[in-house]
């Protein structure tokens, strides 16, 4: 099975060879960082490039078409259009706080990159505490957005912001919630040690009906915390016109714009890990000829391709629903997520005990 | 403008309590469709008062009509509601003639009927796409636009225009109709009446469409009484208002439909009336389209027409409500005086009552169920 893990032992075999370990390790460090501003910035390009084109079917329109073959570089041409546009800070607006929000958004999203396994043993930090890590980090952007709604000095904004907050501090209950369910299933929050307990099957199939219950509470719960419609009402068109991010132009625009498309590949890739078995091949029990067929496709490409299912399913609930109205939105979570996911928590628990799982 | 918000900000005794927020919602603003202008006082998400401010896009249509003629004027209307041009225009048509006492030819009246219930299905059909849209879904737009699109179509080869149709003219319609026109509304039909599930599929039985719109903007059937709501606005607070029925002009006392009343009081009734409107007209132009009579579209009439001394009044039902139109004439070529009554004014005037004590997403569904359009509330 080929696995983007071969590239990344050799380079590192050869710097070891070529220099002595520290300064390898900092040649590593460097080239991480590349890679992930690298993948930061495809993801966004792709990312913006399929929701167009995925509303684009939907719509019954062809989307973007112009900019290069099938129009695939449209967001290029987006991105550079933001780039060279100024960046307005409004007066009366709070200066430093106006313009560390974004970058306090984009930093969190950044930062969730890390414990990601995007191939088999091809993960930048596989850190024994990685899905306490994750649902940590993700709750640090909620601050770069009431910074920005706050220091905006704009009502729209201001309203959008305090949305947000209540909106994904009460999502992250059920997200959290739903998270339990697999750690408590795998016995470990290590994400290798997840992905690796679903060898014999993804925890969707294997984990009965409760599985099924909590992952679909977690994809409700993350569209909730990206602030994706129909829980877009931090952002709200209609009605605040554009949400905390009113009084963003240019690139402090385009960096908000970007950090919610990677939010979603995150939370994403994540329910891919825990639920799908990552970059797991679909394997059934114990069909050695067909699990052995399996392998044969690199796990890249599973995992990718589970992530991007994920994220085509979330696209398709943006585009087919109207959006909840604030106190639906906290009563649907309040009232029937948490308590649901509670009871189910119960239920995931005395399976694993009695060993009723697969 | 400035100072009237200024005042608004005063503590006023009707609005007790510190904390109040004020916020303009528009005049740029995406949800109020035009140049509304609406200054909203706030308590956390719950709205307290909502004060429409007109004005930015008055035009002075009444006064212009003045100086023109009696044939003139009525393109000047056409500006007025551009989603329903057509039953604007036959609603200046009907008072024009009024005064002057001609007889209608039965094509004429067939065509005009057909084309304002073609207008209602195109206005209403936006409309679907634009309260959509207000509540936060932006798929039905396109899909609301793609039946647009082929109404537009017909109006265009046979009247030459797409928006403003300026077809009626005293008499009858200017021309007669094109030869597409029966295929195409043929075709028109067989594709709406597949459609329309769909529109009940993808909005109408959404469970969250459904819960941001029942019970949200309620008003009595006695207060849309006293706001002079019309259209289904007032239908769906359960009052019997639809000018067709009630004082029928033209063709349609001959004509086999239903005025749709819902009782909810509610977004979603007076959603639900104006998807059955949609069923309504259709079924009206499958009656016509193979029973349009032969003979002349337009009467025969003066070049220079003079309306008698006296005072003329008309009323049609656009898909808005009830158009008044009011002539003063003098014995001139030109009115003395002309007033519009207009649906969208009195509907708007209902949106504080409807808007207190509900949240600002409320209001947003409450202004789509009202299906304002701002020309025709500031003329």
């Amino acid at each position: 099975m080929w696995s983007l893990s071969y590239i990344s032992t050799s380079i590192d075999r050869w710097l070891n060879q070529t220099f002595s370990p520290s300064v390898a390790l900092l040649f590593e460090a460097v080239l991480v960082i590349l890679l992930a501003i690298g993948l930061f910035s495809v993801l966004g390009l792709v990312l913006i490039m399929m929701e167009r084109k995925v509303s684009a079917y939907m719509q019954i329109r062809l989307g973007p078409n112009r900019v290069g073959p099938k129009g695939m570089f449209q967001t290029v041409a987006d991105t550079l259009k933001l780039m060279v546009k100024e960046g307005i800070t409004p007066e009366g607006a709070d200066r430093f706080l106006f313009n560390l929000a974004p970058f306090i958004v984009m930093i969190a999203a950044m930062l969730l990159l890390a414990p990601v396994a995007f191939a088999n043993n091809f993960q930048l930090w596989d850190v024994n505490i990685g899905v306490l890590y994750i649902s940590a980090i993700s709750s640090i952007s909620v601050i770069g957005i009431l910074m920005a709604g706050w220091a905006s000095n704009n009502k729209y904004s201001l309203l959008g912001a305090m949305r947000s907050g209540a909106q994904i501090v009460s999502y992250e209950l059920s997200a959290g919630l739903s998270i339990i369910t697999i750690v408590i299933l795998t016995g470990s929050l290590k994400i290798t040690d997840i992905v690796i307990a679903q060898e014999n099957g993804w925890w969707l199939f294997k984990g009965h009906i409760p599985v099924v219950i909590s992952f679909v509470i977690f994809l409700i719960a993350v569209t909730a915390e990206t602030n994706r419609a129909p829980f877009d009402l931090a952002e709200a068109e209609s009605e605040l016109t554009a949400g905390f991010h009113t009084e963003y132009s240019g690139m402090k625009f385009a960096l908000f714009f970007l950090a919610e498309y990677v939010n979603i590949f995150i939370v994403c890739a994540i329910g891919a890990t825990l639920f799908l078995g990552g970059w797991m091949p679909f394997h059934v029990g114990n069909w050695s000829a067909f699990n052995h067929v399996m392998d044969y496709i690199p796990s890249s490409v599973w995992f990718f391709g589970k992530t991007f299912f994920l994220i085509f399913v979330i696209m398709w609930f943006r585009w087919t629903f109207p959006r909840l109205r604030i106190d639906q939105l906290l009563n649907l979570e309040w009232k029937y997520l948490l308590p649901i996911s509670m009871f189910n928590l119960l239920l995931v628990t005395l399976m694993a005990i009695l060993g009723w799982h697969f | 403008m400035y100072r009237e918000t200024e005042i608004l900000q005063e503590p006023d005794p009707a609005l007790e309590g510190a904390g109040d927020m004020v916020i303009n919602v528009g005049p740029q603003h995406p949800s109020t469709h035009g140049v509304l202008h609406l200054v909203i006082t706030l308590n956390g998400e719950t709205i307290k008062k909502v004060e429409p401010h007109l004005g930015y896009i008055h035009r002075s249509i009444e006064k212009m009509c003045e100086s023109l003629s009696f044939r003139q004027f009525i393109y000047s209307t056409s500006r007025m509601d551009y989603l329903s041009s057509h039953i604007n225009n036959h609603g200046c048509c009907l008072c024009v003639e009024k005064g002057l006492q001609v007889e209608i030819p039965a094509r004429a009246q067939t065509i005009r009927v057909l084309m304002d219930e073609l207008t209602r299905i195109a206005s209403h059909v936006l409309w679907w796409g634009a309260m959509a849209m207000d509540v936060g879904a932006l798929t039905p737009f396109f899909h609301a636009f793609r039946e647009r699109e082929m109404i537009n179509d017909i109006m265009e080869e046979t009247c030459g225009a797409r928006l403003t149709m300026n077809y009626m003219v005293p008499g009858g319609v200017m021309f007669d109709l094109h030869p597409n026109f029966i295929r195409r509304v043929k075709e028109f039909i067989v594709h709406f009446r597949s459609k329309l599930p769909e529109y009940d599929e993808l909005v109408t039985n959404n469970i969250i469409f459904q819960n941001r719109t029942r019970g949200v903007g309620r008003i009595s059937r006695e207060d849309a009484i006293s706001f002079g709501c019309t259209g289904p606005t007032a239908r769906g607070s359960g009052i019997s208002c639809d000018i067709r029925k009630i004082y029928p002009y033209e063709l349609y006392q001959k004509l086999q439909f239903e005025e749709i009343i819902e009782h909810g009081t509610d977004c979603y009734s007076r959603y639900m009336v104006r998807i059955k409107e949609l069923h309504q007209s259709l079924s009206i132009i499958e009656q016509l389209i193979d029973n349009i009579p032969e003979g002349e579209f337009q009467a025969k009439t003066k070049a220079v027409l003079k309306l008698p001394k006296g005072e003329f009044y008309s009323r049609v039902e656009t898909a808005r409500g009830e158009f008044g139109v009011y002539i003063v004439s003098e014995g001139g070529t030109t009115p003395y005086r002309i007033k519009f009554r207009s649906p969208g004014f009195s509907n708007l005037s209902a949106l504080d009552h409807m808007c207190r004590g509900q949240k600002i997403g409320d209001m947003i569904a409450i202004m789509g169920s009202l299906d304002l359009v701002i020309p025709d509330i500031d003329r």
